[in-house]
């Protein structure tokens, strides 16, 4: 029950998912497996003057075709995030309603008043100034808990009675990686016997996607929404912007197998390397992405030879996949694993995309197939790398895969997902 | 494993000005509030002094990058590091950053709400979309991130052991130094850099804050006057240097204190007394010796939280009370690392700070542990204890 440096083991008992391609975790695997793609047309708001015209966004059920931006991103993270931690603990069956035996990490991604608040405080002001507009949100709390940072954390929190101070977190693109491995340290800490991490998103409104398409980091394919996401490709143009959210329910091994829960796999290692290149770019020499993998690879105490299958960031970048497939080499050598991206069928999911590639890490295990990169017609010349292309691959023996994340701002996270060990 | 772990650099800059020595001659030296009452209006706040910023961020391109918030943390990261004598050590130096967001464009924004606001929507969405696809600098999107603090730090300052961004106001802080604590504590690494910026005079913060009622508003009050009236935002970032007492030890650095515990929780608060009964339970996690306490309060001035924090200093009739608050302000996600920085500095100097609220207590006693306060305006109860370090760890 103790991993080779004596920590207690880190069991995952429960996944729960929201990807645009469903609400649920077999129904948007289901779709995975099958290479759909999630992208489409933005309905949520006009996209007249944008460059990019497309997103992979998640309606709430109670919405009408694309949604509007009524809803906030504060509000549409904490409902995603609620009903995967939902699933996820119903599967792991821990703990009584509302009252979760551990912790809560909570990966997501800054909030901010929204264009809708701005405008309704200006009517009411009858000013665009700041000032007014303080004036104009006095007594209006409901403005204040919805945009604090802390707000979405304690509300979780409070619904699933999770215990302690609820830790909200955020390192870009890694954010998903970086919830997983807080919560795993706290286990293998001792400070509790269970956590629930999860990674949300739901950052598709106007401002956010103009921001993204100002860094050139979106593609802007708009005529072929399905087509646009191409990680490993030649013709890659960026990143298409999406939406979801994946929960773990992580408790030790030891405490699973105490109350007979069935063990889904393991989160064996962890590993994180910041860059201190650039604030976009990572360095050429690739050192932060190599060291973020190795430092997984020796926390788990896995060998790279038995690494079977690496579920990619593959953002569909030119930059990233480029840095990806180079650190895949200097870890991996002449005979890398298969590597696919998830998010040529569901986008990035920016801050959930980390959470959810650890879910779909730990179904290729309990389901021994690997997802497909999708979009997959002209291989570039200077990726070398197997990345499943275009249709699902069932394997067998697969124990271990590397699921990486590489973030803005150089914050790289990489995680070992295992098979857990036979009881 | 529980390994010893001191505070061996500090990068503190508040309104009262910059570094180790000015905050003890400042506060010892019957500092008064220095005070925006106007700029804010009607909210008043601490202003920050100026900043030297080429020292600690030598490139202009750099500086272009930011915005006064990431300037801000940058630079007194900066003066943790070199306080900590730890410029050699950065590459393997662990990061833990609370974060707020980044300053907004106040100009773009006065100027669209003013344009768009009164349209009809199908009218005002694709002006929308010109207006920010025209007037938002890419670059100001990066210094708007919240992890790009911590970004900028690995970039100025070659931080690169790892680096995590919490969030959540004053709960984030103090998690980030209860992390950072702990993983150094059990032996995952062996230095860490953590801490947090506020800075109070934007609008964009006044927003976010003054509709949950928990600013102040009108003229100044020391915070155990203001009868719940609220918090003055300050101006302030706190970053402090943890290391592994064995490895500051070797390679000669001395400890300014040691950090011998950090403790959070966050209560409902659906009740009165459940805050001050959350801190309660928490004090008992840490190990207070029987001796003279000092205690750093980080009391806001808002309710409820300060009447909770009341509550719970009622509980400690012996200890030595200093509302810092009185003086620098509250810093949000600063406030927490500015407090424990402000304990650190005292045990340090071997003496204690004079009453700086009129709720302080008269004695003078030098404290044998300083334990620090801190209770969100919103949620959270976090205690931290400090130590001397043994007078041959000093030097």
């Amino acid at each position: 029950m103790k991993d080779h440096l004596g920590r207690p083991l880190v069991a995952v008992t429960g996944i729960g998912m929201v990807t645009p391609l469903g609400w649920g975790v077999e129904r948007s695997w289901q779709r995975l497996l099958a290479g759909e793609s999630g992208i489409r047309r933005i309905g949520r708001f006009p996209t007249a003057q944008l460059r990019t015209t497309i997103a992979g966004t998640v309606d709430l059920p109670e919405e009408t075709e694309g949604g509007s931006t009524a809803i906030s991103s504060p509000e549409r993270v904490e409902r995603m995030a609620a009903f995967a931690i939902a699933e996820a603990v119903a599967e792991a069956g821990l703990g009584a309603e509302g009252d979760f035996p551990g912790v809560l990490m909570l990966g997501m991604p800054p909030v901010e008043h929204e264009w809708p608040q701005r405008f309704a405080l200006a009517r009411a002001a009858g000013s665009g100034r700041y000032v007014d507009q303080v004036r104009a949100a006095t007594g209006h709390r409901d403005l204040y808990e919805t945009f604090l940072f802390g707000g979405v954390g304690e509300r979780l929190a409070a619904r699933f009675g999770t215990k302690g101070a609820p830790i909200s977190m955020t390192t870009a693109c890694a954010t998903g990686a970086t919830a997983i491995q807080t919560a795993v340290e706290a286990i293998q800490r001792g400070e509790t016997d269970a956590a629930i991490a999860v990674g949300a998103d739901g950052s598709v409104q106007p401002e956010a996607l103009i921001r993204f398409s100002l860094l050139s980091a979106l593609s802007a394919r708009n005529e072929d929404p399905t087509a646009a996401a191409r990680p490993f490709e030649k013709t890659r143009d960026g990143f298409v912007m999406s939406e979801g959210a994946a929960a773990l329910v992580l408790e030790s091994l030891a405490s699973a197998r105490a109350r007979g829960a069935a063990v889904i796999g393991l989160v064996a290692g962890c590993g994180e390397r910041a860059d201190s290149f650039h604030r976009t770019r990572s360095n050429p020499d690739g050192a932060a992405i190599i060291g973020a993998i190795r430092n997984a690879l020796s926390d788990a105490g896995v060998a790279p030879a038995d690494v079977g299958y690496v579920n990619g960031h593959g953002t569909g970048t030119p930059e990233n996949d480029k840095m990806e497939a180079f650190g895949m080499r200097a870890v991996f050598g002449e005979a890398p694993p298969p590597i696919s991206s998830i998010k040529s069928m569901i986008g990035h999911t920016l801050s959930a995309a980390g959470a959810i590639e650890a879910a779909a890490s730990l179904l290729s295990i309990r389901d021994q197939v690997l997802p497909p990169t999708i979009n997959h017609v002209e291989p570039d010349p200077s990726i070398t790398l197997d990345v499943v292309p275009n249709v699902k691959r069932q394997v067998s023996g697969l124990r271990h895969v590397l699921s990486n994340s590489f973030g803005f701002g150089g914050q790289n996270v990489c995680l070992l997902l295992s098979a857990a060990p036979e009881a | 494993m529980n390994r010893e772990i001191w505070i061996t650099g500090i990068g503190l800059v508040t309104s009262q000005g910059e570094g180790r020595e000015a905050h003890w001659a400042a506060l010892t030296g019957g500092a008064k509030p220095a005070v925006d009452a106007a700029g804010f209006a009607p909210f008043p706040v601490h202003p920050l002094p100026p900043l030297t910023l080429d020292t600690q961020i030598p490139r202009k391109g750099d500086q272009r990058q930011m915005e006064p918030w990431q300037r801000l943390g940058t630079y007194a990261a900066g003066l943790a590091i070199d306080d900590a004598g730890a410029r050699g050590l950065v590459s393997d130096m662990h990061l833990v950053v609370a974060a707020g967001g980044g300053e907004r464009d106040i100009g773009v924004d006065e100027a669209i709400a003013s344009e768009l606001a009164e349209l009809p929507e199908d009218r005002a969405a694709p002006l929308l979309n010109q207006r920010l696809a025209n007037g938002l600098r890419p670059t100001l999107f990066l210094a708007q991130l919240s992890n790009l603090l911590a970004g900028n730090i690995s970039i100025v300052h070659g931080v690169t052991g790892s680096s995590r961004t919490f969030m959540g106001e004053e709960s984030a802080a103090a998690d980030a130094l209860r992390i950072a604590h702990a993983r150094l504590a059990e032996g995952r690494g062996e230095i860490a850099l953590v801490g947090g910026a506020l800075v109070a005079q934007r609008w964009d913060m006044v927003l976010l804050y003054a509709p949950g009622g928990g600013l102040l508003q009108g003229g100044f009050a020391p915070v155990s006057t203001r009868d719940g009236g609220g918090a003055v935002m300050g101006g302030m970032a706190a970053f402090l240097v943890l290391e592994h007492a064995e490895h500051a030890r070797a390679r000669g650095a001395r400890g300014i204190a040691k950090l011998a515990g950090v403790a959070s929780d966050a209560s409902r608060r659906a009740a009165a007394g459940d805050s001050a009964a959350a801190a309660r339970a928490l004090l008992a996690k840490l190990p207070v010796a029987d001796a003279p306490l000092g205690v750093m309060s980080g009391e806001t001035g808002a309710a409820p939280a300060t009447a909770e924090e009341e509550a719970f200093l009622a509980g400690l009739p012996n200890a030595t009370v200093r509302r810092a608050g009185s003086v620098i302000g509250h810093g949000i996600e600063a406030g927490f690392p500015t407090q424990v920085a402000l304990g650190a500095i005292a045990l340090d100097q071997g003496g204690f700070y004079p009453p700086l609220d009129p709720a302080d207590t008269l004695s003078s006693a030098t404290p044998r542990q300083v334990l620090v306060t801190g209770f969100g305006i919103f949620r959270g109860e976090a205690l931290a204890l400090l130590e001397p370090v043994a007078p041959e760890d000093r030097a």
